[in-house]
């Protein structure tokens, strides 16, 4: 009896199989998520993303709370937030886990079993994608919340009133959202850099400059940037100091639902693009 | 829906060295033995036919279905690669498990079947170890493993027989040999040419890129006219018989046995020869055992083919 050759390719693009697109995803998220967190080569990650806690868990235990005020401490936070994870801990977190999804098997010669197992490329690319922005998100929300922890708990009660009944909620949510999009808008990018290049860090080096001098740029090409983005989105505004006060352009206040829609704008432009390379990517472990 | 492997004039270039030039092949079900010295362009073929690489040029089918549409393609096709790497940090049933689980199918039918094919390759209770800790044996039955877990129809093989013991080789061998007798497409490359030879239903000689030759073994060497067929004749009077057969005068060189008992014929016209040889069986003259073509094997057509510079890999 002859055997069935499966849908064609008219039937597919009318019924595609979202099922098993989801079952495959899935599938394949859990496989990446367990191997991006309970790896010993993410432990850096892990010390990126908790190095402010642990300095102010130190803080906590050490420091007298009469000394330290609600307002001095909520630019302490916004501060951590926008210089150190932002800049550079999301930012370096990401190019280390994004990187690894594609490259760093390629390098380590085992993409190949994804690329001969039953799953379209695109989802492969999506699943892989998703799988880093779960990873990153754990870490990174997960330290944000346990910095917000420890600065505000050791004020008691002022501190519930602040959170409950003030902005302190609000701006926890805020910060939350600004990481989640910093995460996918990096990631994605990273994704992309590191199925162009053979070693994306050099380019992600250019990039790092790119976004630092970002608000130094016309207001247009500020638009291609993910930190001109996130700017708008920051629920306390840190001045500019120094050299760069002087030369920063101060663009018209977007709205939050702009700033976010332009930015996942840009994600999806991003990842329509690394799926087409997925597409045509070859196998050439002699050349890594 | 075909059921052939089908490759229309493809050609791959990196850049501009080349990978393989303008191939054209139909192979049927059944074993078809790849041959070609390093760097011929083997890897290159078989990672073609499994989109690992894109064609430069020509087109690809598998059964009627193209590499591009992997959904279908890799429910029909296993593939086990040279490349003796692993994701990290897996036992070799979670290896195999985590494939089948990207088929779709439910954990208990993976569970099933990779324990089928744990059982196959005879694995045993290292399948609950970590791949880091196999030596290259079981890192090779471990791949074989999950490429024949969710029962291809067309099994692609790169050198699967490297750094396998005798016995285990003969087990793959068996292994082979019974998927091919089961209808299915099984495509190896192999330096292992004798062994390979022994189950092989068809070759494809490749060199340089371009393709030397292929079919049935037999045919091809009998296409091979330059180079005279060898006969090996066991009987109990062989220099009478080399001397009957030098009237024949294509019959160019006659090599007694050390053991007396026969006696190795070259010639460049068998159906002559055969002639003669019955002819001389009838007359009772010479007692005839046994008669066997010498050099009618892969590893001769590689030879004559291909030369001896470097081994076939």
């Amino acid at each position: 009896m002859p055997r069935q050759n499966g849908p064609t390719l008219r039937e597919r693009r009318v019924h595609p199989p979202w099922g098993l697109w989801w079952i495959q995803g899935r599938r394949l998220v859990r496989i990446e998520v367990r191997r991006n967190l309970f790896s010993w080569k993410a432990g850096w990650i892990y010390v990126l993303a908790f190095t402010p806690t642990l300095i102010l868990a130190i803080h906590a235990g050490m420091d007298a709370r009469s000394a330290r005020d609600i307002e001095g401490d909520t630019e302490v936070l916004a501060r951590i937030v926008q210089l150190f994870y932002l800049r550079l801990a999301i930012f370096f977190g990401c190019l280390g886990i994004f990187s690894r999804l594609i490259r760093g098997e390629m390098i380590e010669r085992s993409l190949h079993f994804f690329l001969l197992s039953p799953v379209r490329r695109e989802v492969l690319l999506l699943a892989k994608f998703v799988a880093g922005s779960i990873s990153a998100l754990l870490l990174f929300e997960s330290a944000i919340v346990a910095d917000f922890a420890l600065l505000y708990l050791p004020f008691g009660g002022m501190a519930w009133t602040y959170i409950l009944n003030g902005p302190g909620l609000g701006q926890l949510a805020a910060y939350l959202g600004v990481a989640a999009l910093a995460c996918l808008g990096y990631g994605s990018v990273f994704l992309l850099l590191s199925m162009i290049f053979r070693n994306p860090t050099p380019a992600a080096m250019v990039f790092l400059l790119w976004e630092t001098i970002n608000p130094v740029l016309p207001s247009l090409l500020q638009k291609l940037s993910i930190a001109s983005y996130l700017r708008h989105l920051m629920p306390v505004a840190i001045a500019p100091e120094g050299f760069f006060a002087l030369l920063t352009v101060e663009t018209e206040p977007t709205a939050a639902w702009t700033a976010t829609l332009g930015l996942l704008l840009l994600i999806l432009a991003v990842l329509v693009y690394a799926c087409f390379r997925m597409r045509t990517l070859e196998i050439r472990y002699t050349t890594e | 829906m075909t059921d052939r492997i089908v490759l229309d004039n493809v050609s791959k270039f990196y850049g501009e060295v080349l990978g393989v030039n303008r191939v054209s092949l139909s192979i049927p079900p059944g074993i078809t033995t790849l041959v070609g010295p390093n760097g011929s362009g083997k890897t290159t073929l078989m990672n073609l036919l499994t989109g690992l690489v894109q064609p430069s040029s020509g087109s690809i089918s598998v059964l009627g279905l193209s590499p591009s549409n992997s959904t279908g393609f890799f429910r029909e096709v296993g593939y086990c690669t040279q490349f003796d790497s692993f994701p990290r940090g897996l036992t070799g049933r979670q290896f195999v498990l985590d494939g089948l689980m990207l088929h779709g199918m439910s954990a208990a039918e993976a569970n099933r079947l990779t324990a089928e094919a744990l059982a196959r390759v005879d694995l045993g209770e290292a399948a609950g170890k970590r791949i880091e800790g196999y030596s290259k044996g079981m890192r090779q039955k471990i791949r074989l493993a999950q490429s024949i877990a969710h029962h291809p129809r067309v099994l692609i093989l790169d050198e699967p027989l490297n750094g396998l013991d005798p016995m285990a080789r003969a087990e793959s061998l068996a292994l082979f040999e019974e998927l091919g007798r089961q209808g299915m497409h099984v495509l190896i490359s192999s330096h292992i040419l004798d062994e390979v030879d022994r189950i092989s239903d068809r070759v494809v000689l490749i060199t340089g890129g371009y393709l030397v030759a292929e079919g049935d073994i037999h045919a091809v060497r009998t296409e091979v006219r330059d180079q005279p067929m060898q006969v090996l004749v066991r009987c109990d009077r062989p220099g009478l018989l080399a001397s009957r057969m030098f009237a024949l005068d294509h019959c160019v060189e006659a090599r007694l046995q050390p053991d007396g008992k026969g006696v190795l014929l070259r010639t460049g016209e068998m159906a002559a020869f055969y002639a003669l040889l019955n002819q001389v069986a009838a007359e009772g003259l010479v007692r005839i055992e046994a008669v066997a073509p010498a050099d009618d094997d892969a590893n001769a057509l590689y030879q004559y083919l291909i030369g001896s510079e470097g081994s076939a890999s």
